[in-house]
């Protein structure tokens, strides 16, 4: 499996995994292990960033992980353009997930408000990770001012439903010059096969291994699955057809006549 | 059986909605559109979209038919709420700032006729009592307070809310009506959810048990969660008094409600409460003949979260230890433990009346571990107050 690069920084794991909805932050730490992850995405709603003994933090291996902070929650680009600020001011991580999501019931993300805070967030010398809806041309305006990847969703976060957005998915991966991180709603490890060999460059996954019955083993199912996509991929699959296609010619013997 | 379709978002307020419905009184109609529900009826609700609202499914869910089927109700709820909410149950902590009160409502232990000796606390006094929530470990705070706007001005809950905000992460008002204006005014001073209970929907029921003060006002009342959605309030929490009037109706009002306010301030999360009466200073059980069975409160919770996926759903120390420990995780996102309800109540226990007596008498470190024991993440902090300030 080739490497994940972003914004110049390359990863052997193209799994990202969130940090909420586990039973304790010992179980969580035990499944960010099983994952293989190297990317890790905390809500900075939910943890103390600027205190290094915070529950959920403490058990996030910083030399292990590169820990992501988001901005869930946040209503418009003001207060997403805050708290990213005040994250990075508390921990020096330059890097964060934007979300924008001013609507609390589906957590769907406001692509005015994204990219107007993609924007600011940018210029201040973020590496900027958007999360968004599956829009292709929103996707092309955040490469434009400088997003480090786009992040569209499957369906809405947390509800596992898969990749109901695949048509708009697969357009934002044939036209995206950023790494294409799929984002939300990525409820079974043959969803994430899905997303890697329609061309994926990696998924994010948190409420699929959270709230499985055995978090630590889902994480280890939901790594095997992203490698197997990217595996697929990378040896270039055949696209599906209706008809059915012999393995030897079934007129090759015209070209002896 | 024929139920008018939700409101759509062009209605500027639900009191006329609840007329149309009849669900404000003169609610004849209603009784025998629950008795007529089927079997059919409640398992068609239970295959409908989970989480989603629509006043018909709703009827189902909780009409007496729907009682033989609190099971798969409850496998259903605890299913969504695990996956919308996961392994987390978000505590919080009141503190009652003033029982001095100008309302006289007959179920409440803080009626203005009632003699007792009453207590307001200064902002110092205020800080006092969030400081030993603080070291238990709470993050979420609620300030409570009845009807003393003399004394809890906007001026006392900015200056405390300012000086809260370095120690919590969320803090919320369960007050007295406030206009949109100061609502505002609140949000900006870092108080981002607001809880006020419309007590029943019915109108001659809500005339029969607030006899006096500016409470007493029904449309002026119903007026106020629109109040909080103008003002961009984050969080707004609902609730009737249950135990006024048929839990049932109030039910399909109290829906009603939260629909058209999702719908029209559509930023801010509307969580439901279960106030249930029990018995207070001067609460003569004997008056109040629509009490809820165990069965009734359960049926009513799965009822709301089979209908309202996402939305909180928040069970105070009103309810007993044992109750309140089999519902977390059937749909229960949020708890109070520890709690006093009286002004002063934590540095002093003996300290004036409070509002209604606390059945669940275990501190913090008792309930968090039975959290614990029951597979859930006690959640201190679920907000941040840099939303709203550098």
């Amino acid at each position: 499996m080739d490497k994940l690069t972003i914004a110049g920084r390359t990863f052997d794991s193209r799994l990202l995994v969130g940090t909420g909805k586990f039973s304790s932050p010992q179980v969580m730490a035990q499944a960010l292990v099983a994952s293989g992850a190297q990317i890790v995405t905390v809500a900075l709603r939910r943890v103390d960033i600027d205190n290094p003994a915070d529950d959920t933090l403490r058990e996030i291996d910083r030399d292990r992980y590169l820990l992501l902070p988001n901005t869930s929650g946040a209503r418009d680009a003001e207060e997403a353009v805050r708290l990213s600020r005040l994250a990075r001011a508390a921990t020096g991580i330059e890097w964060v997930k934007l979300e924008v999501t001013p609507d609390p019931y589906y957590l769907l993300p406001c692509p005015v408000e994204t990219l107007k805070a993609a924007e600011i967030l940018v210029k201040d010398g973020f590496v900027v990770l958007p999360y968004i809806n599956a829009d292709p041309i929103l996707a092309k305006r955040l490469q434009d001012v400088g997003t480090a990847t786009v992040m569209p969703l499957g369906s809405p976060i947390g509800s596992n439903q898969g990749l109901k957005t695949r048509v708009s998915l697969e357009i934002i991966i044939e036209q995206s010059s950023v790494p294409v991180v799929v984002d939300a709603g990525l409820g079974l490890p043959s969803h994430v096969a899905e997303a890697m060999e329609i061309g994926a460059d990696a998924v994010l996954v948190n409420t699929a291994i959270a709230t499985a019955a055995d978090p630590v083993e889902m994480a280890a199912a939901f790594k095997l699955a992203v490698e197997a996509g990217r595996k697929a991929y990378e040896a270039g699959p055949r696209a599906p057809t209706r008809n059915a296609e012999a393995s030897s010619p079934l007129t090759g013997f015209l070209r002896d006549s | 059986m024929s139920v008018q379709a939700t409101s759509t978002s062009s209605d500027a307020s639900i009191a006329p909605l609840l007329k149309s419905q009849r669900l404000d009184g003169d609610r004849g109609c209603w009784q025998p559109r629950l008795g007529e529900v089927t079997s059919h009826d409640v398992e068609s609700a239970l295959a409908s979209r989970p989480g989603s609202y629509s006043l018909a499914k709703l009827l189902a869910l909780v009409s007496p038919a729907a009682e033989e089927y609190l099971e798969p109700m409850a496998a259903l709820s605890q299913r969504l709420t695990l996956q919308r909410f996961g392994r987390a149950m978000r505590l919080y902590a009141p503190v009652y700032l003033s029982n001095y009160c100008v309302n006289r409502c007959q179920y409440c232990g803080f009626n203005h006729d009632n003699t007792f000796t009453r207590t307001r606390l200064s902002v110092d006094e205020a800080m006092a009592e969030a400081d030993i929530l603080a070291a238990q470990g709470y993050r979420d705070i609620l300030l409570v307070s009845s009807e003393d706007k003399a004394f809890i001005t906007v001026a006392y809950l900015t200056e405390l809310a300012e000086r809260l905000r370095g120690r919590f992460s969320f803090i919320g008002i369960e007050i007295f009506q406030l206009s949109a204006a100061q609502y505002r005014q609140l949000l900006d001073a870092g108080i981002h959810g607001v809880t006020l209970y419309q007590e029943t929907y019915d109108r001659a029921v809500y005339a029969r048990y607030h006899l006096g003060g500016p409470k007493a006002k029904y449309d002026m009342r119903l007026r106020a969660p629109e109040d909080m959605g103008q003002a961009g309030m984050r969080e707004i929490g609902l609730g009737v008094l249950l135990g006024l009037a048929d839990w049932r109706i109030e039910t399909l009002a109290l829906a009603e409600h939260a629909s058209h306010l999702m719908r029209q301030y559509w930023q801010s999360r509307i969580s439901f409460s279960f106030p249930r009466l029990r018995p207070a200073c001067g609460v003569p059980p004997t008056e109040f003949p629509h009490l809820l069975s165990d069965r009734n409160l359960v049926q009513m919770m799965l009822a709301l979260r089979l209908c309202f996926a996402d939305a909180g759903i928040v069970l105070s120390t009103r309810e007993p230890a044992r109750l309140r420990d089999q519902l977390m995780g059937l749909a229960v996102t949020r708890i109070s433990a520890g709690s006093r309800t009286s002004p002063g109540g934590y540095k002093d226990a003996k300290a004036s009346t409070g509002q209604f007596e606390v059945s669940d008498s275990r501190s913090p470190s008792e309930v968090v571990a039975v959290i614990k024991d029951k597979g859930f993440d006690p959640v201190w902090k679920d907000w941040d107050g840099a939303f709203s300030h550098a």
